[in-house]
């Protein structure tokens, strides 16, 4: 076959992209001990299978594929859009990373003799199925199901190390996680009530906005914010992010809170265009600037490396919020709300690749010095430069700088700001900034203070290294290349991020 | 009053009991059961609407009941796993307050 007839319409690459990862979780169960030959030709194919889905939206458009050959409302429709698509490859690109980085940790010769060992693999593939599970999803309750799928993984993920205060942060993050699942449940059960379909095209056409539509979405609505951790509801973020392991880490900051917002999003945005009243968009944005201001505190408070990205990612997931506010607004189609919603599913690619970057080159640092406290790692960058590099690059991104992804991401919600006339937003936006540089020059002046250290370190291989900064330089080029990304990101985009939320 | 909106009204204190356990009590096996209780109010009551349909009683909600009784069933199992290593490995049936420094791990 032609390359051309692979990426042809009809190709299921939606089903394959889900497929591949689950069977490599299943497989990886019983062949547990055979991971480190198994692991790695699974997830890049993945990772092909996810550029073929991004590939064949680039040439042909949004793609349906009804599960099984049943229309809804009795099947299940997969969909594969430009935003879809760009989660689909975001998520390959960072497991694939993860499970090259995991593999001397996880999958050494006796390594699968222990317990963290033997479960880490089928964790990610299962964590890697289950959010491709969403990504594609056009059905609410199927979304409720590869809700949980990723919540349970990523619980099990916290608990790897099994000592009694990461077990405690695990617990807590389940309790939230739960919680969350089940005010979403609620809310596709009364919608189902309501409107006897959970398509989301269908629902789409017959939601109105009464009472009971506004109470389930509001259900919905809440219980995906307590998986996302938008302040007030992120006590359980920091301690699970910062227990797990670091490949884990990397994968829940960069790509497990996201799976929630991209709910949320698909929700207001393709599900119930038109019905987010104004003081809502406000409470979300509002949520959204105290979780940039909040977390960048707490950030600055933090003395060791691990709990000071996690509450980097408190704050960084603010920005994502003020989508809402931005693209929303009364009245006609505004020109901005495109730039709006584009810049903020920019914040959220890069700030996935910056902060795996960031987490695994915080692992290798950490592998080398013992612990993570942040006055144990003065002049590392002399000893290891590829780490510190990687985090530098990481840094720019995450402060905004150009010519990095976050710093496209921030252009375009900067200009939709001061475009829509609300500047606060914009202050908010540049504060934010400003902050995550201050808690990040405090790791970095770390890193490149004077002396010598390579005594005292521990030696690591320097795959793990440059992994991070394969991701990191991934970051940069987000912005560098922004065009390609922007214009795959417009291919199927809901007409409400063109013409505003309400 | 009819059987059904027994039905939903029963499933609707359910939940409210599982939602006020989930706040009230600390002790972590009453919060798994707090959420199995909202889980169970949640099935209750999207039974009661499946049986709203004209057409007599609609297939949909009982599929999807099954499988949500499937995850909740999962779900159980990981958190007693978790109290239970938690409870051997601390002494513990609480969770400490929250301490705001995470435990970095590799």
């Amino acid at each position: 076959m032609a390359l051309s007839d692979w990426l042809a319409p009809d190709m299921a690459w939606a089903a394959f992209s889900v497929i591949v990862p689950l069977a490599a979780a299943l497989l990886s169960l019983p062949l547990a001990r055979h991971a480190r030959y198994i692991a790695l030709p699974a997830a890049l194919l993945g990772l092909i299978v996810a550029c073929a889905s991004a590939a064949q939206v680039w040439l042909h458009g949004a793609v349906l594929l009804a599960a099984g050959g049943w229309a809804p409302p009795l099947g299940i429709v997969l969909r594969l859009d430009g935003l879809a698509a760009a989660f689909l490859v975001l998520t390959a690109a960072i497991s694939t990373a993860v499970a090259w980085y995991a593999l001397p940790q996880f999958a050494a010769r006796g390594a699968s003799e222990s317990r963290s060992g033997f479960a880490f693999w089928p964790l990610l593939f299962f964590l890697w199925a289950g959010l491709n599970a969403l990504l594609v999803s056009n059905d609410l309750f199927n979304l409720y199901v590869a809700l949980e799928l990723i919540g349970l993984t990523a619980v099990a993920l916290v608990a790897l190390d099994g000592k009694p205060a990461v077990i405690a942060a695990a617990l807590r993050y389940l309790l939230f996680a739960l919680f969350g699942s089940l005010a979403y449940l609620l809310g596709v059960v009364l919608l189902y009530a309501q409107y006897a379909t959970l398509d989301m095209t269908l629902l789409r056409h017959v939601a109105q906005a009464d009472f009971a539509t506004l109470l389930a979405a509001a259900l919905m609505t809440a219980g995906l914010l307590a998986k996302t951790a938008l302040v007030p509801l992120h006590a359980w973020l920091p301690p699970a992010h910062a227990g797990a392991p670091a490949p884990a880490s990397a994968l829940l900051s960069a790509l497990v809170v996201k799976g929630s917002f991209y709910v949320v999003i698909r929700l207001w945005f393709d599900v119930l265009p038109n019905q987010a009243g104004a003081a809502f968009t406000t409470l979300l944005g509002t949520l959204g600037a105290l979780a940039i201001l909040y977390g960048s505190a707490l950030a600055f408070r933090q003395n060791r490396l691990k709990p000071i990205i996690a509450y980097s990612t408190v704050a960084q997931l603010g920005y994502l919020f003020l989508v809402f506010p931005l693209a929303g607004g009364a009245g006609e189609a505004q020109p901005w709300g495109a730039a709006a919603w584009s810049g903020g599913m920019f914040h959220a690619l890069s700030h996935g690749l910056a902060k795996a970057a960031m987490f695994l080159a915080a692992g290798t640092l950490i592998q080398a010095v013992g612990h993570d406290r942040i006055d144990g790692l003065d002049g590392i960058a002399r000893s290891m430069p590829i780490a510190a590099f990687a985090f530098g690059l990481a840094a720019i991104s995450l402060m905004g700088l150009p010519p990095s992804g976050g710093f496209t991401a921030k252009y375009l919600l900067l200009t939709a700001a001061l475009a829509a006339g609300q500047w606060g937003w914009a202050i908010i936006m540049i504060v934010g900034g400003l902050l995550a540089a201050g808690y990040l020059f405090r790791v970095l002046n770390r890193f490149l203070l004077e002396g010598d250290r390579s005594a005292t370190l521990q030696a690591v291989p320097a795959g793990g290294q440059i992994i991070a900064l394969l991701l990191a330089l991934a970051a940069i080029l987000l912005g560098l290349l922004s065009a390609t990304p922007y214009a795959l990101l417009q291919i199927g985009r809901p007409d409400a991020a063109a013409g505003g939320l309400s | 009053m009819t059987g059904i909106t027994l039905f939903g009204l029963t499933g609707a204190l359910v939940i409210g009991l599982g939602v006020f356990g989930l706040v009230a009590r600390h002790h972590l096996v009453h919060r798994v059961l707090a959420f199995n209780l909202i889980g169970s109010g949640i099935f209750l009551l999207f039974g009661a609407l499946a049986s709203r349909s004209p057409n007599g009683t609609d297939p949909v909600p009982q599929a999807l009941v099954i499988t949500g009784i499937v995850v909740a069933l999962a779900a159980t199992a990981l958190a007693v796993t978790l109290i239970t290593r938690f409870a051997e490995a601390s002494g513990r049936t609480h969770l400490p307050d929250d301490s705001e420094d995470g435990d970095g791990a590799v």
